[in-house]
């Protein structure tokens, strides 16, 4: 399955959850946020919320540094 | 207090000729930055370079808040302290370069932290707050006290090679918990003290605030509203992601669960 990650194409493979995608890129979901199709997935959902063929998933690091 | 640009002397008026000879600033915007009044938050990798920059456009208050000294390992990014400044606070250190650098503006150094009780009471007297903070309780405690009181925010955060900037606009745009609901979980998200940071970076993200700050008081321009601008700088990739209002954020949404400023640090709630 094909998706826009962050703006680059990306094929997912077999991950068809937000929490799989996660997995699939060994990312920390309590590092990050995710947004998927421009609107924010809240955290509690990541692992019922299916990735379709053509979604743009923007995963964004928390950052605190100054 | 108005400040018109019939008041400059003619020492300012070369000070801040490169200014007004631009169509979108002239002599009418040199006078909405020199009345302008900005709240900075650290005066470290971002604060330094945030602070110089504005000081230089002549801001005309800036108040600077950091409980911290100016230590040797700060010397790397942190270009408004020195070797001969290590030791001391680092809004004294900050001050006097910024004062030597533009007598014009006046520099408020405030040596405390900010804590739920003291920060409107600061920022309700400033046109605009800027957050070079260094963690994330201060960050959602900025963030919250900006929505609740209503002021504009500038947010910048920096760690290794990766740099975010957005402005928040309460009541128009997002903020920062439509984005990032809750703080991380203490101590999985490293500090630039843990984590490093390439010096170069926070002056990159630093300056990107300064130029939205500018924009934001002179009315021109397309602020970083409803969007996060990271920058990978190892692969030399700036990247926009909108970032839209979100509904139920506890905030700023249409039934926010946050009403009042309430606890930021477990260390702070305890005492």
């Amino acid at each position: 399955m094909k998706i826009r990650l962050n703006g680059d194409d990306y094929d997912t493979k077999a991950a068809s959850t937000i929490s799989e995608l996660l997995t699939a890129l060994d990312i920390n979901p309590m590092r990050v946020a995710v947004e998927l199709n421009m609107l924010i997935v809240k955290k509690a959902q990541y692992d019922t919320t299916p990735i379709k063929d053509g979604d743009s998933v923007e995963i964004v690091n928390f950052v605190g540094g100054g | 207090m108005g400040f018109t640009e019939d008041q400059f002397t003619d020492d300012q008026m070369i000070r801040y000729s490169r200014h007004i000879i631009l169509p979108e600033v002239g002599g009418k915007g040199q006078a909405k930055i020199s009345a302008a009044k900005v709240f900075l938050i650290g005066a470290g990798g971002l604060g330094c370079p945030i602070s110089y920059y504005l000081t230089a456009a002549g801001v005309g208050r800036i108040a600077i808040v950091d409980d911290d000294m100016v230590d040797l390992s700060n010397l790397q990014r942190q270009i408004l302290h020195s070797t001969k400044t290590v030791g001391i606070p680092k809004v004294e250190s900050a001050k006097g370069v910024l004062e030597a650098l533009n007598p014009d503006v006046e520099i408020v150094a405030i040596k405390e932290r900010l804590t739920p009780e003291n920060i409107i009471g600061y920022i309700k007297d400033y046109d605009i707050v800027i957050d070079g903070s260094d963690n994330f309780p201060t960050r959602y405690l900025v963030n919250d006290a900006c929505v609740l009181a209503g002021k504009p925010l500038s947010s910048g955060a920096v760690l290794r090679f990766e740099g975010q900037v957005t402005t928040i606009i309460p009541g128009e745009g997002h903020c920062y918990r439509c984005l990032f609901e809750e703080m991380p979980p203490e101590g999985l998200v490293p500090s630039c003290q843990e984590g490093g940071v390439l010096g170069v970076l926070p002056g990159i993200i630093g300056t990107l605030q300064a130029m939205e700050v500018l924009k934001l008081i002179l009315g021109k321009g397309d602020v970083l509203k409803n969007t996060l601008l990271i920058y990978d700088a190892l692969k030399t990739n700036f990247r926009k992601v909108k970032v839209p209002r979100n509904p139920e954020c506890p905030i700023c949404g249409t039934n926010p669960a946050i009403k009042e400023l309430g606890c930021y640090e477990a260390n702070y709630c305890r005492a």
